[in-house]
């Protein structure tokens, strides 16, 4: 910190000014060519335990597919799926990677269109979770239907029975609105690594070097080629938003507009949107001390970055707490006996312990992340960003199996209802799916945005110019402290 | 008259905007600034600033996108909803406006997206070759000015942008 006296000619004062650095994003020795070369060499030689990770994945995702392969062929009882309790742990756990999506469109477009520039050397991964969560969220929707070989009954095409699928259903708009959000995704995660393809094209051997030149597709960095990149990628930031928000309204919409007793709210949709960018949001905070520690991100995913994006969750965490909160109180206060009591069943009955377990996860222990050491210690950070996901998947899991558990008519309750081990191991496997896919992607692409980052040092380096030869300006004294009584 | 191109890489951008400001007030004939191409690893206004307008027409696909993609998903859905007729909707309209507009917003954005990509990708030239005078450094820390002019002009566009401390100036056969 550097001070300076100035004293003040007319007004007989001393001002004492004292220069406070601003907490930069990327440290000093952070350069062009550094990036290309960290990132670059993050695709060929990350640390060892990215191969424990990836196994275990592996292995996750093999029991998953096994028990998939024994639901299909002894049909859905091995399940334990039948009237009432249909959807279990499929449904609540699609919910939950529909959700995880969110946030990287949070960071990546809607950062993108307000300039935050802190988003930028985080934005590529997380833009990649995206894709990855909505590719396993969609494994889920075959996964429920039990009879796998009439999924395409969903889509609209013409058949010679004249059959169509029911347009007004929210399961037909599920389809449609996740189809659209996975090819827009995966548009925009292309789109943007685009330039950064071309730089891995450059620096890469053999077939690398191929997949790289196919899918840099000739970049050259022109002029005219960043113009329109530019312009389009902000257009597609601009749909992105509108669609993430509208994706898991309509999600939403599958229990809304139904008659069920504690789905039958008006906001469900903002409270589903919320608590899908605080699901994401701590995914994102998971994957970020993840892959800073497997690729040796250290130098682009920094502190000041990591607390920002902290705060962003934490705000988001207290939102979907009043949603959450707001969804109990109109019930209780509501006319809704039915609903009233599936309240006290998830609060009181066979479920209680999810319930709680829900509020103490995502409601309690949000309120951690306002301690510094908890900020500052990485394998702490780590287990509570988990712990908040336990409790996102926990609330996925008590709106749909209570309410099924006990509906209006008693003779179809089924308390005390739990999944099955297969339910368990397809559940298990989709985490294997996600996170050996998401390992394999950080391992083929640059999941740092190179580009990007190299805008940012260059902006750091334009902004210390222009206060170097500020401060250059007022010590010459060309420029007076003080005019008028005004800074 | 067959063009060349030469191609010279600037390490400090101040340099490379000087060159182009020499360029362009030099009043050559035999080169035209849209013809000079400005090559680095991000976007620099700064530079294209210099070298005029460049104008992007993406914005009016993604209009015919958006304009496009809502009223063709509508009228195929409620003309399916139309054919179909073994159901029975118990007084309710065969082809219902408000529920009908969930799939029409998301065709809105799905068409918007792609006319914007597909749009992107014709404005951008891509796929498409790399120029022969294309250097790797470009798309690491350097910045690259390359210009297509007559042969007779080139040694004199050297000379201009070897005033400006280049790393290096290559060219290529007369084409």
């Amino acid at each position: 910190m550097s001070h300076s006296v100035h004293s003040h000619p007319q007004l007989d004062v001393q001002v004492e000014r004292k220069f406070i650095p601003k907490q930069k994003d990327l440290g000093a020795d952070v350069t062009w060519a550094k990036i290309n070369k960290d990132v670059l060499k993050s695709l060929e030689k990350p640390r060892p335990v990215f191969w424990v990770i990836f196994f275990s994945a592996l292995a996750l995702f093999s029991f998953g597919v096994y028990c998939e392969v024994y639901q299909y062929q002894n049909g859905m009882g091995v399940a334990d799926l039948n009237n009432p309790q249909v959807w279990g742990l499929y449904i609540a756990t699609f919910i939950f990677w529909i959700g995880m999506g969110h946030s990287g469109t949070l960071l990546s477009a809607l950062l993108h269109i307000i300039h935050a520039d802190w988003r930028k050397p985080i934005y590529r991964y997380s833009e990649a979770m995206t894709t990855f969560t909505l590719l396993t969220a969609a494994l889920f929707v075959l996964v429920h239907m039990g009879r796998l070989w009439q999924f395409y009954y969903v889509v609209a095409y013409p058949n010679e029975r004249w059959t169509w699928p029911n347009f007004t259903s929210p399961l037909v708009w599920d389809a449609t609105a996740i189809g659209t959000y996975l090819t827009s995704s995966l548009l925009f995660l292309y789109m943007g690594m685009i330039p950064d393809l071309a730089i891995c094209r450059d620096n890469a051997r053999g077939a690398r070097r191929a997949l790289y030149r196919f899918l840099s597709m000739g970049w050259q960095g022109t002029d005219r080629q960043w113009a329109n990149f530019k312009v389009a990628y902000m257009t597609m930031a601009c749909f992105l938003m509108p669609l993430a928000v509208s994706v898991h309204s309509i999600v939403s919409t599958d229990f809304a507009v139904s008659q069920n007793p504690g789905w039958h709210v008006t906001s469900f949709p903002p409270y589903f949107v919320l608590g899908a960018l605080y699901s994401g949001c701590s995914g994102i905070i998971t994957l970020f001390i993840v892959l800073r520690y497997v690729f040796r991100f250290e130098a682009y995913m920094t502190q000041p970055i990591l607390n920002k994006l902290i705060k962003m969750t934490f705000a988001i965490a207290m939102v979907w707490t009043y949603l959450d909160l707001i969804e109990y109180a109109t019930t209780w206060y509501g006319s809704d006996e039915v609903a009233k009591a599936d309240l006290i069943y998830r609060a009181t009955g066979d479920y209680a312990l999810q319930f709680w377990g829900m509020i103490f996860c995502a409601m309690v222990m949000p309120f951690t992340l306002l301690i510094r050491f908890v900020r500052h210690n990485y394998v702490v950070l780590l287990i509570i960003s988990l712990i908040l996901n336990v409790g996102m998947w926990l609330e996925r899991f008590q709106i749909i199996t209570p309410t099924f558990a006990k509906s209006h008519y008693p003779w179809t309750w089924t308390a005390g209802w739990w999944p099955s081990w297969v339910q368990w191991g397809i559940v298990a496997g989709s985490f294997g799916w996600f996170t050996m896919l998401f390992m394999l992607y950080c391992k083929i692409f640059p999941s740092v945005s190179m580009y990007e980052v190299k805008e940012m040092v260059h902006e750091q380096n334009m902004e210390e110019k222009a206060l170097a030869a500020q401060t250059d300006v007022h010590e010459a004294g060309l420029v007076p402290e003080m005019k008028g009584g005004q800074a | 008259m067959k063009k060349s191109h030469t191609l010279a890489l600037y390490a400090d951008m101040d340099e490379a905007a000087n060159a182009l400001r020499e360029l362009k007030s030099s009043g050559m004939s035999g080169f035209r600034m849209e013809d000079v191409v400005v090559k680095s690893p991000i976007d620099h206004p700064e530079l294209s600033e210099l070298l005029g307008p460049r104008p992007v027409y993406i914005q009016w696909f993604t209009l015919l996108g958006v304009l496009l993609g809502p009223t063709t998903g509508l009228v195929l859905i409620a003309s399916a909803q139309a054919s179909f007729i073994y159901q029975v909707r118990g007084g309710r309209p065969v082809v219902p406006l408000p529920p009908d507009m969930v799939l029409t917003y998301e065709l809105f954005i799905l068409s918007g997206v792609l006319m914007t990509v597909l749009a992107t990708f014709v404005a951008m030239k891509l796929p498409g070759n790399r120029s022969p005078l294309y250097n790797a450094s470009v798309s690491e820390d350097k910045i690259g000015i390359l210009v297509k002019a007559d042969p007779q002009s080139i040694p004199q566009i050297n000379e201009i942008l070897g005033r400006h401390k280049p790393l290096e100036i290559m060219g290529d056969q007369a084409r």
